[in-house]
């Protein structure tokens, strides 16, 4: 076997080529939103339209500049609900899939209600979940779990299902417990089903919360939107959207940095393409 | 060797033989009438019948047959993990009615856990167990030298080959000295070139280790190439047809695939499929 030294550079190569072409592709979507920006900037000052329809993006960034404070100060709690709500839907969702996969009887039952909770339209509920836990965070934590944990729920059943059925013939000559197979066999190799529903589940959690702080609240960056577009502060309002899709966008990303760590044979296996 | 694991692993070499010598005669895995179907009766489905045959300890048994007749089925009874339908199988003397763990298991897929170096992939067999893993190390890296992998030993699954991989899961298979290793195509989904290869490391590790064998195949060649004995298995339900015992000499080479008595072989197991039908000229 002479192939050690080779397998090493082949794998650096492959980084290498890898960091390449995501720094090229990472900057190629900041150009095209720039050029969206410009464009938009154009359109706004060519045909004069008026700030309380359209703001162009030098008023927004302007506003976003006389408000920061503003923004700043009901950025926490939109943030509590949205992790509160996405660590609950995981600390709910992934047991309630285990349950589900090893329990037909637990599946019958409880497979008819989740996926009547989907069917409910979120804002529809908002109200009852206010009356029932008031203006707080709770309603916003629970209505963002409510968005969040019926993808992890769905690929994490996936992801436990799919495993080959000769490695639980492996693990069960191996002399395993169910619950070694199941810890050490199983649920490792749903993993990356699982990280897949919780990158859709925490853009859901933004979308959970916000909803919420819509229908009743008195802080976070919903209540700051409402609040400016019945001022008619237009500018402020497209300022905080702003801000809530670059939170989104770096909690999608956190996420994704997290699943690259713990699951490095994953990712990598994606990348090169395999054998 | 059920009963001294501690000295398991390092006394391979030492007194295999003479324990050899001794039990020679002795039928170690014996199947009587073994039968196995699944389904209700209307739409039972046969897999297995009436298979009685009883290997000695040490031999190596290729289990030949076309695809999906049942002789994958026919070998996973032996492990205890799929339950037989009637008869019964005894492995050293004791029936086998719960998961006989004293074996080790290639499948025709590698299985191995992408999440884990190729060194921690041999130890999950002990990890398993229960067994103390750390007094495996030694052993696990002996054996991947043994197939030629002790450089790889910190890589991942997923920078080896298909044979590379194979040979991570044969060493799994044999970390814990079993008696008895079930063999399921495992060469099955390699090129013809690096099964070759595979084949020759088989022989080489079942010298060195001199396990009883159950090989399943559907490669006349492969089959003849390895076996002490080769089972002849006709269509589903399965049975064997004929027990041949092959007489070359060990340790065998590539070549002599090509010798008269290999052919001899062939062509009488070819004989065979063409007079059940499988084959049709």
């Amino acid at each position: 076997m002479t192939g050690g030294a080779y397998v090493v550079k082949k794998t650096q190569g492959f980084a290498a080529a890898r960091w390449l072409s995501v720094a090229i592709i990472k900057t190629r979507s900041v150009l095209l939103i720039v050029l969206v920006l410009a464009a938009w900037e154009l359109f706004v000052r060519i045909f004069e339209v008026p700030v309380y329809l359209l703001p162009a993006p030098t008023v927004v960034a302007r506003s976003f500049v006389a408000d920061w404070r503003v923004i700043a100060i009901n950025l926490p709690p939109t943030m509590i609900e949205i992790l509160a709500g996405f660590f609950l839907s995981i600390l709910i969702g992934v047991p309630l899939a285990v349950v589900i996969v090893y329990s037909p009887t637990a599946e019958s039952f409880l497979y008819p209600p989740m996926v009547a909770s989907q069917a409910i339209p979120k804002v529809a509920i908002a109200p009852l979940f206010i009356v029932w836990m008031g203006y707080g965070l709770a309603p916003k934590i629970w209505i963002a779990f409510l968005i969040a944990f019926f993808p992890i729920v769905i690929d994490t059943v996936v992801g436990l299902r799919s495993i080959h059925p000769g490695m639980l013939q492996l693990g069960r000559s191996m002399g395993g417990s169910s619950f070694k197979v199941f810890l050490k066999l199983r649920l490792p190799s749903a993993l990356p089903n699982i990280f897949a529903g919780m990158k859709v589940a925490i853009t859901l959690a933004v979308v959970g919360a916000i909803t919420g702080e819509f229908v009743g609240s008195q802080s976070g960056l919903g209540y700051l939107m409402t609040s400016a577009s019945g001022q008619m502060d237009v500018p402020l309002v497209f300022a905080v959207l702003t801000t809530i899709s670059f939170i989104a966008m770096i909690l999608f990303f956190a996420v994704e940095l997290i699943e690259n760590v713990s699951i490095p044979w994953h990712s990598s296996k994606r990348s090169t393409g395999g054998h | 060797m059920q009963t001294c694991p501690a000295e398991g692993h390092n006394a391979v070499g030492a007194d295999r033989p003479v324990e050899l010598a001794a039990r020679r005669n002795e039928a170690f895995i014996r199947f009587t009438e073994v039968s196995k179907w699944y389904g209700e009766k209307a739409n039972r489905l046969h897999a297995v019948k009436n298979v009685s045959f009883e290997a000695k300890r040490g031999e190596f048994i290729s289990v030949l047959g076309p695809s999906g007749c049942g002789k994958s089925t026919m070998v996973m009874l032996t492990s205890g993990l799929e339950k037989l339908t009637s008869g019964s199988i005894e492995i050293g003397g004791q029936p086998v009615i719960k998961p006989y763990t004293d074996l080790g298991i290639v499948f025709q897929q590698d299985l191995l856990m992408e999440w884990r170096s190729v060194l921690r992939n041999v130890l999950v067999q002990p990890e398993f167990r229960g067994f103390k893993v750390r007094d495996y190390e030694n052993a696990a890296r002996n054996l991947l030298a043994l197939v030629g992998l002790e450089l790889f030993a910190d890589r991942y699954p997923h920078e080896l080959s298909g044979g590379m991989r194979q040979r991570v899961s044969i060493c799994r298979a044999l970390i814990h000295d079993p008696d008895v290793l079930l063999m399921d195509e495992p060469f099955g989904a390699l090129d013809a070139i690096t099964r070759d290869q595979l084949n020759l490391d088989l022989q080489r590790i079942w010298q060195e280790h001199k396990k009883t064998v159950l090989f399943v195949t559907h490669s006349i060649a492969e089959a003849i190439f390895l076996g002490d004995r080769v089972f002849v298995m006709g269509p589903r339900p399965t049975e064997i047809v004929e027990d041949i015992k092959i007489d070359l000499p060990r340790p065998r080479k590539l070549e002599i695939r090509e010798a008269p008595e290999f052919l001899a072989y062939v062509h009488q197991i070819t004989d065979i499929f063409l007079r059940m039908g499988i084959l049709k000229s």
